[in-house]
């Protein structure tokens, strides 16, 4: 437990003490949406959008809350590219490879993305300030070659616009 | 008391509502002098979005909050125009006037001008690529001119999270009609009459589906709605659920009725669409207050409610049996059929699953009737269908038209045809599922069966628009491998298959393919088709056969030739020497080689020849000239053994793209100083140690033109900045791939 707190915790929060919040507030989560249809998917949805991956003792909670083996959670969050068991960045960038933006230059975007920030895909920068992932379409094909960054959507980026894009995020 | 349980209380709110929303569709511009109002609809679909509509609309409501206008003006906040490219875009009703990349400091032109002394912006309209002249309503603007909008046309008049403003166009008219006035099986009937099929790709009739739900056995069954648009480069459903969620809700509960035994639908809706989920999210709330969700909806004892399921990143997932899978909270494996969903579906209950454009045309199939909707489009294809067309397109975005409509309409009339008078190869319909219609037959007509003749899917509607760059061996490995990545492993035809087709084109790619290679891969394509157990596997051959068969010349160039017509193909090509245009490079090359690095500066004088000298005095680049002499070692040359020569070249090459490009730093010329040092002594072999001899050349005798990159940012050649494709790189466009 003290492992996910020293990841992710916000600064200023000791670790037992995080830990134990967002292990309360997961059990709130599971006892609101459990029930529900396809109920696993949403908890797992929500627990990763509060803490921003899914590490193994929150799966640990989950199965046994859901009394659901966690081989099948496991395997859940595995299939799904929307999950991820490794923790974030702070900001999260996001290339698109989807055909348009590749046709547009996607994949030069990327190289040179990992070229400034020495990042690789699925990876994250030492200061936690970025991770690096790549997606299939994000649907704003008019606007390729697309990048996301947290929320914000950048259009058209060309390789030499990156460095003053990401002075933006600190 | 909002809940609405008869036409005379929906008439009301359409009666009180509809007169505030007139202008929006008042056509005429004279009439902005007297309007009682002035609406200012600004897109905020995740295109527009995206390009900053949001500090548009506020720029415009605190230009608005100074009080300087008389007549009232409202900011409305639209769902998406389908004119992505040109956002962030603007609309000032009366009069349909389009504003196109409109910045938020645009908008105190706009006020003080459009607003208050009644003069468009001219420089904010939209100019036609063709004849350059500025078109001010968006009515005649050939992009909308050419369209027939039914689904998409409340997209961008109202406000999707105001329930008031679509019931102001007949929203939920069509449900009080069904509801109170026809029965289940009159319902059916009239979308059977109106001939719709499947929006989501595989084009099957609705009502026919729907018929199969309503006769399987059982209490309890269900409605989906297939928002999981996985598709590369088709958007429009996102569109149709940011811009007018509540046609889709609307349907649903039409379709729930339909069927019969219904309480509960469930709306799929993608991951990657967080704003699309909150529009639903919120129209699903709102219509639940009005009572058109619920319990004893309009007071008939008829009950359903819809949840919005969000997706988690597969593209799977869109396949039917898959889909139901995710929702019941398991992995998103497709299974065998049959059992068809018809009869054992959600929970292995029977269920229906529509793509969301299906169901936002039903309310206006069961408003106007079958026979309206049937009049549409061709005989078997009937209605509209929405595109998107993306690539390289000179108008991207989203177009509805009817059916049978010629493609050639599509690409060149609404999309403008390729930008900077490319010209045109092929389209690729139907994503990773579908395929390419090349250029000879850009006059079919897109319908379900002159498109599947061809061997593609019209799928969910994605147009990628392929010009003479695109190779079209490429393009078939891209879909195999974004099918390879979702392929979800369960039956072996797709997991194996897959991987061994895209192994082929790999190998042709890198000019090491058979022909035999292409009938390996026409069986193999032909396995995974028939033996796949779900649509991703079935149609993931589509790409590679349909280039195969129209391009099948590309593919022996590949094979045959060792040749990338299209020239992106990095391993097929090569640049060779222009015997009247290379000879500087080459004596310089050759005059290191005989004496080594003090002899080959002694030489340079004479071995390169004046007109270089002159050139890059006058007009050429030393820059340029120098990234185009390492771009042959670095990308073909270099045998990759010795790291200096590897690593070197890459290096240099990068850092002169990135003076090129003006984002150099003065110290960059001391590294290439050094680096070229490095690889003189540290490259094995001559092709290495030569391989800086320009760049030092250039840095020691125009130093100049360097500095002005870095430091003025500027080529007084005007060469740089230019694309940096290969072809431009040579000052004397020497480098023409073979």
């Amino acid at each position: 437990m003290e492992a996910i707190a020293a990841e992710v915790r916000p600064e200023g929060e000791t670790g037992a003490g995080y830990a134990g919040r967002i292990f309360r507030q997961i059990q709130h989560i599971i006892d609101d949406t459990g029930g529900q249809a396809g109920g696993l998917i949403r908890v797992l949805q929500q627990a990763q959008g509060l803490i921003g991956y899914l590490p193994e003792p929150v799966l640990k909670t989950i199965s046994r809350d859901l009394k659901i083996p966690l081989s099948e959670v496991y395997g859940i969050v595995s299939f799904y590219h929307f999950f991820t068991m490794v923790p974030k960045g702070r900001h999260v960038i996001q290339v698109c490879l989807g055909t348009s933006c590749y046709v547009k230059g996607g994949e030069k975007l990327l190289a040179s993305l990992k070229k400034d920030s020495g990042l690789e895909p699925e990876g994250m920068t030492s200061d936690r300030r970025f991770s690096l992932e790549t997606v299939r379409c994000l649907g704003a094909c008019a606007l390729s070659p697309v990048m996301t960054v947290g929320k914000d959507i950048h259009k058209k980026v060309k390789p030499s616009d990156i460095k003053e894009l990401l002075s933006q995020y600190k | 008391m909002k809940r609405v349980s008869s036409i005379a209380q929906l008439e009301e709110i359409k009666a009180r509502v509809r007169p505030l929303l007139q202008v929006r569709e008042d056509p005429d511009y004279a009439h902005i002098r007297r309007a009682p109002q002035i609406d200012i609809l600004v897109c905020r679909g995740t295109g527009c979005t995206a390009a900053g509509s949001a500090e548009v609309e506020e720029a415009f409501k605190s230009e608005i909050g100074r009080g300087k206008l008389e007549v009232k003006v409202n900011t409305v906040k639209t769902g998406c125009r389908g004119f992505c490219e040109k956002g962030p875009n603007v609309v000032v009703a009366p009069g349909d006037i389009l504003y196109t990349g409109v910045k938020a400091s645009d908008a105190s032109e706009i006020v003080e001008k459009h607003l208050l002394h009644f003069e468009i912006v001219e420089r904010l309209l939209y100019r036609d690529p063709q004849t350059g002249k500025a078109i001010a309503p968006s009515h005649e603007i050939d992009f909308y001119k050419k369209q027939r909008r039914e689904v998409m046309y409340l997209n961008g008049l109202i406000d999707p999270w105001s329930i008031e403003e679509y019931i102001a166009y007949d929203g939920y008219r069509a449900l009080v009609k069904a509801l109170l006035e026809m029965r289940p099986e009159d319902v059916l009937e009239e979308v059977r009459k109106s001939g719709i099929r499947g929006r989501g790709g595989a084009g099957f009739p609705t009502a026919t589906k729907w018929g199969f739900v309503r006769n399987a056995s059982g209490d309890e069954k269900f409605v989906l709605c297939n928002g999981d648009e996985g598709d590369p480069g088709a958007f429009m459903n996102r569109s149709v659920l940011e811009g007018n969620p509540h046609s889709v809700v609307e349907g649903m509960v039409i379709g729930a009725y339909a069927i019969g035994n219904v309480r509960q639908g469930y709306a799929y809706v993608r991951a990657e669409y967080p704003l699309a989920i909150e529009t639903l999210s919120h129209a699903i709330s709102q219509a639940r207050e009005y009572g058109f969700l619920g319990k004893d909806i309009m007071g008939t004892g008829f009950e359903f409610n819809i949840d919005v399921f969000p997706g988690a990143g597969a593209f799977v997932c869109g396949e039917e049996t898959a889909l139901m899978r995710s929702i019941e909270g398991k992995r998103g494996n497709p299974r065998q059929r049959p059992p068809f969903p018809a009869t054992k579906g959600l929970f292995d209950k029977p269920t229906t699953l529509n793509n969301v454009e299906t169901w936002s045309n039903i309310p206006r199939i069961i408003l106007n009737g079958g026979e309206w909707y049937s009049s549409i489009g061709t005989k078997r294809s009937s209605g509209t269908k929405t595109f998107c067309l993306v690539g390289k397109i000179n108008n991207s975005g989203i177009a509805e038209v009817p059916l049978g409509t010629p493609m050639k309409v599509l690409i060149f009339d609404i999309g403008g045809g390729c930008p900077e008078g490319k010209k045109f190869k092929a389209v690729q319909i139907g994503g990773p599922s579908g395929g390419v219609i090349p250029y000879h037959h850009i006059d079919v007509p897109v319908d379900y069966e002159s498109v599947t003749a061809l061997g593609a899917i019209m799928g969910s509607g994605g147009l990628i628009v392929m010009d003479e760059d695109n190779c079209m061996v490429d393009i078939a490995k891209f879909y195999l491998g974004f099918t390879m990545d979702e392929s979800c492993g369960k039956c072996t035809p797709c997991r194996a298959g897959i991987p061994k087709m895209r192994e082929i084109l790999t190998k042709i790619s890198q000019g090491e393919g058979t022909m035999e290679d292409l009938n390996i891969l026409a069986e193999l394509a032909e396995m995974v088709a028939s033996v796949s157990l779900c649509g991703l596997g079935q149609t993931s051959p589509n790409p590679a056969l349909t280039t195969i068969r129209h391009f099948r010349k590309e593919y022996e160039a590949h094979i045959l030739d060792k040749r990338c017509p299209a020239g992106v193909c990095k391993a097929l090509v090569a640049y060779h020497a222009l015997e009247d245009k290379c000879l500087p490079c080459l004596e310089a090359v050759a005059g290191y080689d005989a004496g080594g690095y003090e002899a080959f500066k002694a030489a340079l004088p004479q071995l390169v020849p004046e007109r270089l000298v002159t050139k890059l005095q006058t007009s050429g680049c030393a820059v340029d000239l120098a990234r185009f002499s390492l771009t042959v070692p670095a990308r073909n040359g270099s045998c990759t053994k010795c790291t200096s020569c590897r690593l070197g070249t890459a290096q240099m090459v990068s850092i002169l793209d990135d003076i090129a490009t003006g984002t150099g730093e003065p110290e960059m010329l001391d590294l290439l100083f050094e680096l070229s040092g490095t690889m003189r002594v540290a490259s094995e072999c001559p092709v290495g140690k030569t391989a800086p001899s320009i760049v030092l050349f250039t840095l020691e005798h125009f130093r100049k033109q360097y500095e002005e990159h870095v430091l003025d940012k500027r080529c007084s050649a005007g060469i740089c900045h230019k694309a940096l494709s290969y072809h431009q790189v040579c000052p004397l466009r020497a480098g023409v791939p073979t």
